[in-house]
């Protein structure tokens, strides 16, 4: 359950990997951000989260939109580490001005169904999580028949394919860009949003969301959709066996392990093409 | 000795030479705290150096320095701790473990083809596994820390490295001075040329019957090895040691920002790098403090914003532009 959410964080990431071929390092910090959206829509309108998802992932949109606009376009023939070093101080940026803001104690929102569950024949499941997943699965499938069915769609798959293709048939790439790194960071944002149902935050977490959102990205495939959600799940499992089968304060390490795994042998991902 | 200054200019040297003598006096008049912001200053200098062995020469981005610097400080630690092994003795072990992990990490990324963010992000899951690793490894004491005994300040005990700020002040220094020597030489080694062939076009070196794996790997190996050096001076600095701190990405990010911002692949950008960040930092805490704003974070988002900054507007980071203007650019041979 928590993996699917899990997938549509990394969704994002992989959108904008796959597009614009920049590792957005301030991923979980975008997604915190979202996470206090929430939290302050929910206390000041009393709003359920769940139907809190579209204003805040809208309100992601604009961010990621505005920060490509401004800042990542002028950096997309950089070498990598310059952009690294751009998206880290961005990071750097958020955290702390989250850190400012909210206080570093950890907050969280309850709702009527918090301590609602559900039986599936032997298992028990928080309700909330379904309700989450559910979401995730929407919103993912949504972004699946953009990508696929929709004009713009189209173009920006283009412009992923081929750069110079793209600007020599007269795509806007700088525009779609911007229009992609929106899309993920609506992911990101509806993501952050289902998180808040389910726990805590605090800005300090945002680092290791972004780690989180690597490894899982990698595990499936960078820059494939498919795959980010397969790895999200994989992740998830293998993250709650090893909290079992080992002890629970472990259970990141077997996640990294996977990842180790994953990149020696087979470095473009499990649902990965092979780069050209 | 001589071929290494050869085709310096005299500015250059002369103006190094003096930057040296400070340097070598600054304890005689430093504060203690200005002696603690001196050897942080040196310690990312230092490191800075050896990571920009390997991204600024030889063109691989490691973003799991922290690995080396741990597995460097817990190995020297807990020979001393346990069985009280000199420091000395000590960090050839941490010498061979980091020089053993690096290689690993080499072989297996070179060997499998694992490449630019890939490389990049191997390196980090490599730290992180380390650093979950080692919060369950008891014979260190786990995520409870490993401390070492606490030094007295009236001895100073080179052998044991037990002693004063001042102590720990000039064995930096002198790291720093062999890294920047030994990094001058490599550049002007058969070695650096490969390196810096291969940063620029891997598949024109190899074309021209470069080795990549090897010089790849001697590249990774020699930098983790001289990273773990300094995390030997660190633990026996600070005289604790947790794997959440130690082995953090954080402190990754933190050591390869100095050689960012004063520019990579530069001989003096780790040092002008380390200098400005450290600086900076400290300075704003400085600054807090007398205008009384006690808010936690307002120096990142401002460490931030300068960060930011720099890499916007100089993309090839501080020192290039500062070298030119000050004249120190190295005459054109031929």
């Amino acid at each position: 359950m928590t993996g699917l959410v899990y997938g549509l964080m990394a969704l994002g990431l992989s959108v904008i990997f796959g597009v614009v071929r920049v590792v957005n390092f301030a991923h979980g910090e975008m997604m915190t951000l979202a996470m206090y959206l929430t939290l302050v829509a929910f206390s000041a309108l009393k709003l359920d989260p769940l139907a809190l998802l579209v204003p805040i992932a809208a309100a992601l949109f604009v961010f990621g939109y505005l920060l490509q606009i401004g800042l990542i376009n002028p950096f997309i023939n950089r070498p990598e580490h310059s952009q690294f070093m751009l998206l880290v101080a961005v990071a750097i940026i958020l955290v702390n001005v989250q850190l400012i803001v909210f206080g570093p104690d950890a907050q969280g929102i309850t709702t009527p169904y918090s301590f609602d569950s559900f039986q599936l024949g032997p298992v028990i499941v928080d309700a909330a999580k379904v309700y989450a997943a559910v979401a995730a699965l929407a919103v993912s499938g949504a972004l699946f028949a953009f990508f696929r069915f929709t004009l713009t769609g189209k173009a920006i798959r283009a412009c992923a394919d081929n750069y110079d293709g793209a600007r020599v048939v007269g795509l806007n790439v700088k525009r779609l860009y911007a229009l992609t790194f929106g899309l993920g960071s609506a992911c990101v944002g509806a993501a952050g949003t289902m998180l808040m149902v389910m726990g805590d935050v605090t800005p300090a977490i945002g680092p290791a969301y972004t780690l989180l959102a690597f490894v899982i990205v990698i595990t499936g495939g960078l820059g494939s959709m498919p795959g980010a959600l397969l790895g999200g799940l994989l992740i998830g499992v293998t993250e709650a066996l090893g909290g079992v089968l080992f002890v629970p304060s472990a259970k990141s390490m077997f996640a990294f392990g996977l990842l180790v795994l994953v990149l020696l042998f087979r470095p473009q991902g499990i649902l990965g093409r092979k780069s050209t | 000795m001589g071929a290494l200054i050869e085709g310096v200019p005299r500015r250059s040297l002369v103006s190094l030479a003096a930057l040296l003598a400070l340097l070598l006096v600054f304890p005689l008049f430093a504060s203690g705290y200005l002696l603690a912001v001196g050897f942080l200053i040196l310690y990312f200098a230092y490191v800075g150096q050896a990571w920009n062995i390997m991204m600024g020469f030889a063109g691989q981005l490691s973003l799991g320095h922290s690995l080396y610097v741990g597995l460097g400080a817990y190995a020297a630690a807990a020979l001393y701790v346990h069985f009280g092994v000199s420091p000395w003795i000590g960090l050839g072990a941490s010498v061979a473990i980091s020089a053993a992990a690096g290689g690993l990490i080499g072989f297996l990324a070179f060997r499998f083809g694992v490449a630019g963010v890939y490389f990049a992000i191997l390196t980090i899951a490599f730290a992180e596994f380390a650093r979950i690793g080692f919060d369950h490894f008891t014979w260190v004491r786990g995520s409870s820390g490993l401390f070492l005994p606490v030094a007295s300040y009236a001895a100073n005990d080179l052998w044991n490295l037990r002693g004063s700020p001042v102590m720990f002040y000039y064995v930096m220094l002198a790291l720093t001075v062999g890294a920047f020597l030994l990094c001058h030489a490599l550049l002007r080694s058969r070695m650096g040329y490969y390196w810096l062939a291969i940063r620029e076009s891997p598949e024109a070196a190899q074309a021209l019957g470069v080795n990549l794996f090897r010089y790849k790997m001697i590249a990774v190996v020699l930098s983790a090895a001289m990273t773990s050096l300094a995390g030997v001076v660190f633990a026996f600095y600070y005289n604790n040691l947790f794997p959440e701190q130690i082995f953090h990405i954080s402190r990754s990010i933190e050591l390869i920002l100095g050689p960012i911002i004063g520019g990579i692949g530069t001989l003096l950008g780790p040092l002008v790098g380390a200098l400005l960040i450290t600086g900076l930092a400290e300075g704003m805490r400085e600054l807090m403090l007398r205008l009384g704003i006690d808010v936690p974070g307002v120096k990142q988002v401002f460490y931030g914003l300068c960060l930011l900054v720099v890499v916007v507007f100089l993309p090839d980071g501080v020192w290039p532009p500062l070298a030119r203007a000050l004249g120190f650019e190295r005459k054109a041979k031929r």
